[in-house]
């Protein structure tokens, strides 16, 4: 009795976490498909007339442009890093290991603000131009720490004698790679490069500071807000990058699972596992 | 098997930094043995067959295969396949893509490697299972893999990491007698290594016994239990009861007085080489090799009166704790249970028969 009670507050407990988490996030395409100008309820009745507008800017497409440039940039290099520091901290022992690997993961609990305003600060003495390229060593930064956990759990599950039972079967170094250390932890590389790829697409405050005159999307987006009337498809465009933030995230996800179930792991262990 | 020699360990030595994991191994490996090593955890059995395989060199001395040393030969370039312990299959491939795995790099058509690997998987009795995905097979079926993955390389010498430790005692037994079977049906070479002395008595044709990076005795297994050459070896191998002893030299060989048992006449070839009789400090003797006289009419090549202080049954057999003269510890004496022959209690005084055949001289 007791516990069907405690059941039906937990319950409303949930129902309420999720409208507070969520309701803020649903009132994006609310809107987006809205036909008026103003941000307001009641709602006046359905458009996809903010899409066509933001298909028309020309402004935007450069933004998005420059946000897939960084995006996959930050990707591809962070997931490298990451796949290096992970192979590391699996395979060998080393001095001081511990606070080493604390130290890559650092950048996950500093303010995005200190760390924007300090590289700032860094490449203003250093002299160097800001440009997208600043913009995706600052994301580089954040996103290392991301890319080291996902990796960490791949290379940590990866059994030492599978290498060496593939060398002792006849094959390379490199064969040894390409057969078995690749496919086994490919899901996991996956992984990281939507996740880090999704991190740098949405991140603002670094891209912000550490940005020339090339914009990216978030930069943009928030450039635009001082224009009422451009609001509407402001949130046609929000709605957009939500949808594909989760899509990628939950793809994501799959891939991570995928590795672990490969390295017969259980999936439901979270891929920060490490942290 | 033949005398032919297939690997040659001359003065192997290796140091992890401080730690001498094996000092001075010298051993030869005939062609076709079933050859154990055997040593209690961290003795440096892993080790050593890990150099074997290449996956580490030694610090000092030479290892040959087959009459080729072997320094600066990689681990994919050896003779030898490994067994490991983990079984090291591949997740993400099927059971005929694992045992298959080695033979792509030979060169070989589609169905040359296919054909190879239905005779690998008929050898370890896994036909139909080609298609099975890793994670889909049990404890026993994983090593069967791990056993035909090694098998189809056609290897001279099949390198063995404790491979039955993980399966459950009933499994193991019955694959103990498998894995013997099948290395004598296709005469290669087998170095297994184990902590479990009845598996390595079970399986090998020799057995080294190791201690602390050092071969204390290499011999076979009936050599090793009858004729241990220390009173460690003897312990690590089934049980003995010890008992001081003195001797002296007699016409044609030697006088041993046993204070707990008696003095009695042994020819000088019981005795170890390089032995003298003022050497002999000790004689061992196995629970079996002493008998309890049960009836008035039994009789024994020797005979001492004695008294037992406990008894435990374990169906088959009895062990009896039985205290004897002098001042030696009380010894443990086995007893099959025979139709009719009840067990003593604890506090009769029986008669112990022993003989000659009983003892093992030792320091
Ligand atoms: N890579 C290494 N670095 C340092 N010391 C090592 C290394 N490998 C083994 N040792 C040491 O060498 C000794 C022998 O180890 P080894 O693994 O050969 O023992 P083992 O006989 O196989 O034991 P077990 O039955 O427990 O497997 C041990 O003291 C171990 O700590
Ligand atoms: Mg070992």
């Amino acid at each position: 009795m007791n516990s069907a009670k405690g059941f039906r507050w937990l319950a409303v407990y949930a129902v309420a976490y999720m409208i507070f988490l969520y309701a803020p996030v649903v009132l994006l395409p609310l809107f987006a498909f809205n036909d008026a100008t103003i941000i307001a309820f009641p709602l006046k009745g359905f458009t996809s007339n903010w899409f066509t507008v933001l298909w028309e800017t020309e402004a935007l497409h450069g933004a998005v442009e420059n946000s897939l440039f960084v995006g996959i940039s930050t990707a591809v290099l962070s997931t490298i890093l990451g796949a290096c520091a992970a192979r590391a901290i699996a395979r060998y022992r080393f001095p001081a290991k511990q606070s080493l690997v604390g130290f890559i993961m650092l950048p996950l609990v500093l303010p995005e603000i200190i760390v924007a305003v300090a590289l700032l600060v860094m490449l203003m003495q250093l002299g160097l131009p800001l440009s997208l390229w600043t913009v995706i060593g600052g994301h580089v930064l954040i996103c290392v720490p991301f890319s080291v956990a996902i990796l960490n759990s791949a290379f940590q599950g990866l059994d030492q004698s599978l290498e060496e039972a593939s060398f002792d079967l006849g094959e390379t170094r490199w064969g040894t790679f390409r057969r078995v250390i690749f496919p086994l932890v490919l899901p996991g590389v996956i992984s990281s490069l939507l996740i880090t790829f999704t991190i740098s697409l949405d991140e603002f405050i670094i891209a912000f500071f550490l940005t020339g005159t090339d914009v990216t999307l978030p930069v943009y987006i928030w450039s635009q807000l001082r224009f009422p009337a451009k609001l509407p498809s402001i949130m046609a465009l929000g709605t957009l990058l939500l949808a594909l933030s989760v899509t990628l995230l939950v793809v994501a996800e799959w891939f991570r699972r995928r590795q672990a179930k490969r390295q017969g792991i259980d999936p439901g262990s979270t891929p920060q596992g490490y942290i | 098997m033949s005398d032919k020699p297939i690997i040659d360990l001359r003065a192997v030595t290796k140091k992890f930094g401080s730690v001498e994991a094996l000092r001075s191994i010298d051993a030869t490996i005939r062609e076709g043995e079933f050859f154990s090593l055997l040593g209690p955890s961290g003795c440096g059995k892993t080790t050593l067959l890990r150099m074997i395989a290449g996956f580490d060199s030694p610090t000092t001395g030479t290892i040959a295969i087959d009459g080729e040393p072997m320094a600066g030969v990689p681990a994919n370039l050896r003779p030898t396949n490994m067994v490991f312990q983990s079984y090291a299959i591949f997740p993400h491939l099927s059971v005929a893509d694992n045992v298959g795995y080695g033979l792509k790099r030979k060169k070989l058509t589609k169905a040359e490697i296919a054909a190879e690997v239905e005779k690998a998987l008929a050898m370890v009795d896994l036909v139909g299972y080609g298609n099975r995905a890793a994670h889909e097979l049990s404890g026993g079926q994983r090593q069967r893999v791990a056993l035909a993955r090694a098998l189809v390389m056609r290897p001279k010498v099949i390198l063995l990491d404790e491979p039955l430790s993980a399966l459950d005692k009933k499994l193991r037994e019955q694959m103990q007698v498998e894995l013997r079977q099948l290395q004598k049906q296709i005469g290669i070479t087998f170095i297994l290594v184990t902590h479990d002395q009845e598996e390595a008595l079970i399986m090998s044709d020799r057995i080294a016994v190791m201690f602390e990076g050092q071969i204390a005795q290499i011999d076979s297994p009936e050599g090793l239990y009858r004729r241990p050459a220390s009173k460690r070896v003897a312990s690590f191998i089934g049980v003995m009861n010890f008992l001081t002893a003195s001797a002296r030299p007699s016409e044609g060989g030697l006088l041993v007085k046993i204070p707990a048992l008696g003095q009695i006449k042994l020819d000088r070839s019981a005795m170890p080489k390089g032995f003298d009789a003022s050497d002999v400090k000790t004689v061992g003797v196995r629970p079996e090799m002493l008998t309890i006289l049960f009836e008035r009419t039994d009789t024994a090549e020797q005979e001492v009166k004695g008294k037992v202080l406990d008894t435990s049954y374990y169906g088959d057999m009895t062990y009896y704790t039985v205290e004897l003269p002098g001042p030696d510890e009380p010894v443990t004496i086995s007893m099959r249970n025979t139709a009719g022959r009840s067990v003593l209690p604890a506090g009769s005084e029986v008669r112990v028969g022993w003989g000659s055949d009983s003892l093992v001289v030792f320091e």
